[in-house]
């Protein structure tokens, strides 16, 4: 699995759940179907969901398992062309005119044509993400892309129907192959339809308690089954009740490593109370669970555990 | 059976055996039908994929048609269902397409026991007159729902349409409307020869137009633009007189800048965000008639707020948002409630403006209870005198804010952040 050694892509729906589970990422037949599609119709894969639901990690899972080269775009309010596509390095660029004029370059064309050269370009991800060679195209993560506003998706947009980009002062620079496009959203706003057309949608839910029970097993091996099952069983119960931010599964595993990393073995009410900034971020949402709610699901969580066995 | 390369095997299509590319086409045609998009690109798409993917189980084909056809979470459900129902055996089509068509929609509709159809059944009615006096009759579901609480009445409104000079004036309002604190610097930049900052790359660029000889300072100042605006508006009975303005204000702000979201409540809480796109104002809002179930009943202000921290502050509030509150404060639930729900609304925007009309009357003070929960978290307390029209609304907002004599006025945006 190095990066070294670009793997073939997987060939049916079956595949891309062994593939993504070697990898550690117990997805169900619902995601790998969306990312089997878009792998093989290459068609960036446009993933939205709350957030810790484990959106980025099948980014980088995948170029992990694939042995491609992850390339990730960060996206914030402002981001703009300079930072996301290229940037012409000033300074080199003034001292190639100085030179070339001391050298007595006379001729404009030349001299225009050695300053703006490849040599002077700083490529940033977008511009990177087109230069995969085929069979080894990198993934590229565009991470939530909700943070940054319409005037940078209407420009996606172009890089994404075509997977080529215009530097004017260069020409057009085209992906032999296009890269694994991974779109996240946090939903904090409304991605435009025309965007969302282009790709392959999925909403990453939350896991059943099945595969969280899976997941936390696997990402956290140094807590006992006891204690994995109660944790799992807790944070369901979290899930269903009206809370202003519902702990992901990013929190569920923060939660079990802390409690074994304190040597727990079970839940026990004060650990609860103790460790709930793990899970909860929000002070209205800790305290309510502080005033005894906390108690009764642990409660309920323990005869469900005891009823089952 | 058709697994293998998804392009070649695009000729299978027009297989007379090959059933499949006829039914997905006719499966789109239904979702389209029940208020999905689906445009013809995504039915293309969907058979391709589903060639690609092959026909395994059925579960592979419902996620392959899903991943393909589906862009928004909201529709999950009416595509469950929709799928459900098609695929279940080839003569339900017909049966499905005739419950879907707005024309004859009643005696389906009986046998509606889940949840994913009733936004379906929803999302079909047509927005004409005469139907929309249909769907406000109280369906069997609907009973369900209204034994919760028997304050919620659910009634539909006919508003009066547009005359041209109203219109006429609407617009004019509108575009001497300025909104307090509207605008915010974004981190674009624009060239502006006054700018503060210089521009490297456009030095550059004209440096060279001389070859080089002699490259200037050019400058850049940031951009500013105005921050996305939602609007919560009370439509419950104390406020029904002024419904129809609000419409109107609403319609005309969305047509007017960017990133305008518009919600109303009464008892529950609805979006009309996408009905409010219409370019015709009374096309609008006929829309928004039908979208809306509780015109002029009760009031429940904290438990809709409380329904909008929860599912979509985090949606629509991002990047420095400004709340519109309409609404008279009357509240005659949960007062506590009330006080934590604004709060934390008021945590989660940049701003927080109160329109009240109810400030009409002189030396109207805030006495009822539900008021002064609201106060302490507030931004800006606007008063409406009289509201009779789009413009009076306008004034209002664009009015220099008041001086503090108003009892507690809240901190001026103080260690407000933005929820992650």
């Amino acid at each position: 699995m190095s990066e070294s050694k670009p793997r073939a892509l997987p060939q049916s729906i079956d595949e891309t759940v062994t593939l993504l589970n070697e990898a550690d990422y117990v997805a169900d037949r619902s995601l790998a179907t969306v990312v089997f599609l878009s792998l093989k119709m290459q068609r960036p894969l446009f993933l939205e969901g709350e957030a810790g639901v484990g959106k980025t990690e099948i980014a980088k899972v995948l170029a992990q398992s694939l042995g491609r080269r992850l390339i990730r775009l960060q996206c914030y309010e402002g981001l703009d062309v300079s930072s996301a596509v290229y940037e012409w390095n000033y300074a080199g660029q003034m001292i190639e005119i100085r030179m070339e004029e001391a050298a007595g370059v006379a001729d404009r064309d030349v001299m225009e044509h050695n300053v703006f050269s490849e040599k002077y370009l700083i490529r940033r991800p977008v511009l990177e993400a087109l230069t995969g060679t085929p069979g080894a195209a990198p993934v590229f993560l565009i991470d939530e892309l909700d943070r940054t506003d319409e005037a940078f998706e209407a420009f996606l947009l172009e890089i994404l129907s075509d997977y080529q980009v215009t530097v004017p002062e260069l020409g057009t620079i085209r992906a032999e192959e296009p890269p694994i496009v991974i779109i996240t959203t946090n939903r904090t706003r409304e991605i435009h339809d025309a965007l969302k057309r282009r790709c392959l949608y999925h909403w990453v839910d939350y896991p059943d308690a099945e595969r969280e029970l899976e997941i936390v097993r696997r990402k956290v091996p140094q807590a006992n089954s006891r204690l994995s099952e109660e944790v799992v069983a807790y944070i369901q119960k979290l899930r269903g009740m009206e809370l202003f931010k519902v702990p992901g599964v990013a929190e569920s595993i923060d939660w079990a490593s802390a409690l074994a990393e304190l040597d727990k073995v079970a839940l026990d009410p004060e650990t609860v109370s103790d460790t709930l900034g793990v899970l909860l971020k929000y002070q209205d949402d800790i305290a309510r669970l502080r005033e005894g709610e906390s108690v009764r699901i642990l409660n309920e969580v323990k005869a469900d555990l005891a009823a089952a066995g | 059976m058709m697994a293998g390369n998804g392009v070649e095997d695009h000729a299978a299509v027009a297989d007379p055996e090959g059933r499949i590319a006829d039914n997905i086409v006719y499966f789109a045609r239904a979702l389209r039908k029940a208020g999905l998009r689906v445009g013809p690109a995504a039915v293309t798409d969907a058979i391709q994929a589903v060639l690609v993917a092959g026909i395994g189980t059925r579960e592979d084909f419902y996620w392959t048609l899903h991943s393909v056809l589906i862009t928004r979470h909201e529709d999950h459900a009416v595509f469950d269902e929709a799928f459900r129902l098609f695929w279940r055996s080839r003569d339900l089509i017909e049966k499905m397409l005739a419950m879907l068509s707005p024309l004859a929609p009643a005696p389906l509709q009986k046998e509606k026991p889940r949840a994913g159809e009733t936004r379906a059944g929803q999302a079909l009615q047509s927005p004409n007159r005469e139907e929309r006096r249909q769907e406000m009759e109280p369906e069997l579901e609907m009973d369900a729902r209204l034994t919760l609480s028997s304050r919620e009445v659910l009634r539909g409104k006919d508003f009066a349409q547009m005359t041209a000079q109203e219109l006429a004036e609407a617009r004019k309002a509108i575009s001497s409307l300025i909104m307090p604190h509207d605008l915010v610097t974004t981190r674009r930049y624009r060239p502006d020869p006054k700018g503060r900052r210089v521009d490297p790359r456009a030095m550059m660029r004209f440096g060279l137009r001389t070859g080089g000889d002699l490259i200037l300072p050019r400058y850049k100042s940031p951009r500013r633009v105005h921050p996305p605006l939602v609007v919560l508006a009370d439509i419950s009975g104390s406020m029904s007189q002024y419904t129809r303005v609000f419409l109107h204000f609403l319609h005309a702000l969305t047509e007017s800048r960017r990133r305008v979201t518009s919600f109303v409540f009464g008892t529950r809480l609805t979006n009309l965000t996408r009905q409010l796109r219409h370019r015709d104002p009374d096309e609008a809002l006929a829309e928004c008639a039908a979208a809306v179930q509780d015109w002029s009943g009760g009031t429940r202000i904290g438990e809709a707020i409380g329904t909008f921290n929860r599912l979509w502050s985090r949606r629509v509030l991002g990047q420095g948002a400004v709340v519109l509150l309409i609404t008279d404060g009357l509240e005659r639930d949960n007062v506590e409630a009330l006080a934590q729900e604004m709060e934390r609304l008021h945590k989660s925007c940049r701003r927080l403006i109160w329109l009240n009309p109810l400030l009409r009357f002189e030396g109207f003070e805030p006495r009822a209870r539900g008021m002064r929960a609201m106060l302490p978290h507030v931004d800006e307390l606007r008063p409406v005198h009289s509201l009779d029209a789009l413009s009076d609304l306008c004034e209002a907002l664009s009015a220099a804010p008041r001086s503090r004599a108003r009892p507690p006025a809240a901190p001026e945006g103080l260690g407000k952040r933005l929820p992650a």
